[in-house]
């Protein structure tokens, strides 16, 4: 016999928009990542089976923004037990529904396994990937629903601005700002609270607050991932800011790209109005706000602040000479606070719990001056050659090592780590003896690198570093907006010297020529893009020059990448004559009895590498 | 929904704690209901819809009720675990409505273990 378990607590449930009649919460992840391989089909399944067995009144399916650990997904934690679930299919629900949430035996098939072990890792706080990270700006990710705004006010949301409303003058907030040593998430890491305090001071009616969602890096998607898993943390931290520098209208510019973080912001801003956290008169404290979102049209540059600001007015965004600042001339020639997105969720817990509790974590000192250290996390879309692929929020500070071996897992394949490419097209590669280099903005930069807005792109033995540069260059000379002549043709320049490295066309003095160009485009660009372009080659250029010169003068490329440098053969004494290389060879190019080594025709060759990926010996080699 | 005052934040917060702790982990008690298929049969599904009720109607949101497979002792099913923070788990076993109920009262909330109905205290040692 089975009675339908507390049905009158679930109506409640129902009626209240509170869960609390459930005694487990599915936390099924739907971020762009786990959306697109499926996670709301899982969804209808769950919920098929959970009906089936009578089990719809006391277990709930929520569905979270990011949970961060991409590369597993569709990815789903059943709390309170905290068994985290991955790659999870439509025919593993039944046996899931009926194991774990009927019986409560967690289904081990359906768990993490760490790389390089054998037993699996059932909770959450077990797998390597959470337990070194700390997060601030992601505080609430996994664990709410971001279109429900109860639950962000659950988790403290909101209070932090009804603290600063009754308790602080604007210029305290202001003050306090400074006091945390917060720098900008976006690339620059330029002192928030003087950004807020130069706006605050500047003359002119009205101001503005901006967010800037335009994030362009290849392969970095941080931002993205908070407005999508908790869109009122950055909406509560624009407010804040509004309130610091004397503004009453916000805009959050985002990417066309960004639809599902642009419904989750649209949802919470018609949210936020209706519980009376935007609008006129907040908390009865005469502060009015607003927010309106600006769609971009992802082009890169628009990242940048004056060119956002140009787009914003309806022209084409092109940025303009940084003499005239944006906190004094910004939109539509006002005052104007421009921070990033991770910024601003940043914002609320700063507030809340206090500009001291904020400076214990991370680097250097920031009392009397705010580019004294890093304070805070910062969040990193770690991708590339590392078995954990996804987002991490991490402590400044914490060694690159930490983050690609720990967090990361290290490089898959059995490869060998080359190299990891911070800051996207802006930053530079960061080689292997600086791998216990502690991650924070000045230490970055020193190595020729810089934080930007946080991807992390990690390379093996088999990259390319002339072609990595190149990939970065030829992304840039896309993007360049053509205003300012180094850029727009010292970029094509850069571009079409890369191409004769890569070719084996270059001659001796090219490296020379090539690093003079770059200096030229880093010293007389208009603004950051252009300034910060030749990093790629520049950094590659430091690091791995040797690499460069094997191009150029041995005609070879060492990773085995540049077509037009490399030749493949079969190494006889490994070669066992199965014959899947010849059967696979699109040119019919190799050839050879069965059981005796092949021989591949270099001149029928295309270099496609399709025999290489199919040898099961390990007997093609590249050279 | 009317606008918010600033006190109706904590409103909100204490409305949505038992949701919060659950997902947080923060609880005091866990209840399990061991659910294997000689305790579904023998009635473990209304033990759990009967503490689901205990749990609802106590203010309390400190309580993470949970399922574990056949706990080895079938001819004693139906049997729950109850674990309070930083003391030994205390088995319960032969339940039914009534009992639960009472042991709710009395051990969940009062934090008194209703000896009658226990079978033991602890559990067995594993690796």
């Amino acid at each position: 016999m089975n009675t339908t378990p507390s049905k009158a607590a679930a109506e409640k449930s129902r009626e209240t928009g509170v869960l609390a009649g459930y005694r487990m919460h599915l936390m099924l992840c739907a971020g762009t990542g786990c959306v697109s391989s499926g996670s709301y089909k899982i969804k209808e399944a769950l919920e098929r089976e959970l009906e089936k067995h009578g089990l719809s009144d006391e277990v709930a399916v929520v569905m979270t923004g990011c949970n961060g650990f991409c590369a597993q997904g569709p990815v789903m934690v059943v709390q309170p037990d905290e068994i985290f679930y991955q790659f999870l299919k439509e025919k593993d629900v039944p046996q899931l529904v009926e194991e774990h949430m009927l019986k409560g035996r967690p289904v081990e098939r359906l768990m993490y396994t760490p790389p390089a072990e054998k037993a699996v890792a059932p909770t959450m706080s077990e797998i390597g990937f959470f337990q070194k990270q700390r997060l601030l700006a992601l505080r609430n990710r996994g664990l709410i629903d971001p279109e429900e705004i109860e639950e962000y006010i659950a988790r403290d949301g909101y209070k932090a601005l009804a603290k600063v409303l009754t308790e602080m003058k604007p210029e305290e907030a202001v003050k306090e700002m400074i006091a945390s040593g917060l720098r900008g998430r976006g690339g620059g890491g330029f002192p928030t609270g003087i950004k807020w305090k130069s706006c605050r001071e500047a003359p002119g009616e009205p101001k503005y607050v901006v967010c800037n969602a335009d994030e362009g890096d290849p392969g970095a998607y941080m931002d993205r991932s908070i407005i999508e898993g908790d869109p009122h943390s950055v909406l509560e931290g624009m407010a804040l800011a509004a309130y610091a520098i004397g503004a009453s209208r916000g805009y959050v510019y985002i990417r066309h790209e960004y639809p599902l973080a642009r419904e989750r912001l649209e949802k919470a801003i018609v949210d936020a109005h209706e519980y009376g956290v935007l609008g006129d008169d907040i908390f009865g404290r005469g502060f009015n706000f607003d927010v309106t979102i600006h769609r971009g049209a992802g082009a890169f540059v628009c990242g940048e602040s004056t060119a956002l600001m140009t787009s914003m007015e309806g022209r084409p965004g092109e940025p303009r000479a940084k003499y005239i600042h944006t906190v004094e001339h910004g939109l539509w020639d006002r005052p104007t606070s421009l921070n990033n997105v991770e910024t601003f969720a940043n914002v609320p817990p700063i507030f809340l719990r206090g500009a001291k509790w904020f400076t214990s974590i991370g680097t250097g000192d920031v009392t009397d001056n705010p580019w004294g250290g890093s304070k805070g996390t910062k969040v990193f879309s770690l991708v590339g050659k590392v078995h954990n692929t996804g987002l991490v929020e991490v402590p400044m500070g914490i060694t690159l090592r930490e983050i690609i071996f720990d967090i990361g897992g290290g490089i898959p394949n059995g490869k060998k780590f080359k190299a990891v490419q911070t800051g996207g097209p802006s930053g530079g590669v960061i080689p292997e003896n600086l791998l216990d280099l502690a991650v924070d903005f000045d230490q970055l930069t020193r190595v020729g690198s810089m934080m930007g807005s946080g991807g992390m792109i990690v390379m093996d033995e088999t990259d390319c570093m002339v072609d990595i540069a190149r990939y970065f260059i030829d992304f840039l000379i896309g993007e360049s907006c053509g205003k300012c002549l180094p850029c727009r043709e010292g970029l094509t320049q850069i571009g079409a010297i890369l191409n004769d490295v890569c070719n084996g066309q270059a001659d001796e003095g090219a490296l020379d020529l090539l690093e003079e160009t770059c200096r030229t485009v880093a010293s007389c660009s208009l603004c950051a893009l252009g300034g910060s372009a030749p990093n790629p080659v520049l950094s590659t250029l430091r690091y791995f020059r040797e690499e460069y010169e094997a191009h150029v003068r041995d005609k070879k490329c060492p990773a085995g990448v540049c077509r037009n440098l490399i030749t493949y053969s079969i190494d006889e004494s490994l070669c066992n004559g199965c014959m899947l290389c010849a059967r696979n060879c699109p040119q019919n190019a190799i050839e050879g009895e069965k059981l005796k080594p092949h021989k591949i025709n270099t001149d029928l060759c295309i270099k496609c590498g399709i025999c290489r990926d199919v040898c099961n010996q390990d007997a093609v080699l590249v050279q | 929904m009317p606008r918010l005052k600033i006190e109706d934040l904590d409103k909100i917060v204490e409305k949505q704690r038992k949701t919060m702790s659950l997902r947080e982990g923060a609880g005091r008690v866990k209840i399990t209901v061991h659910m294997g298929t000689c305790g579904i049969s023998a009635g473990a599904r209304n033990i759990m819809a009967e503490i689901m009720r205990c749990v609802d109607e106590s203010s309390a949101s400190d309580i993470m009720v949970t399922t574990s497979g056949c706990a080895g002792l079938c001819s004693r099913e139906p049997m729950m675990t109850i674990e309070i923070i930083e003391q030994a788990p205390v088995k319960y076993v032969d339940l039914d409505e009534k009992k639960v109920k009472k042991i709710f009262e009395e051990h969940v909330i009062k934090g008194n273990i209703v000896e009658e109905f226990a079978l033991a205290v602890g559990s067995e040692q594993t690796l």
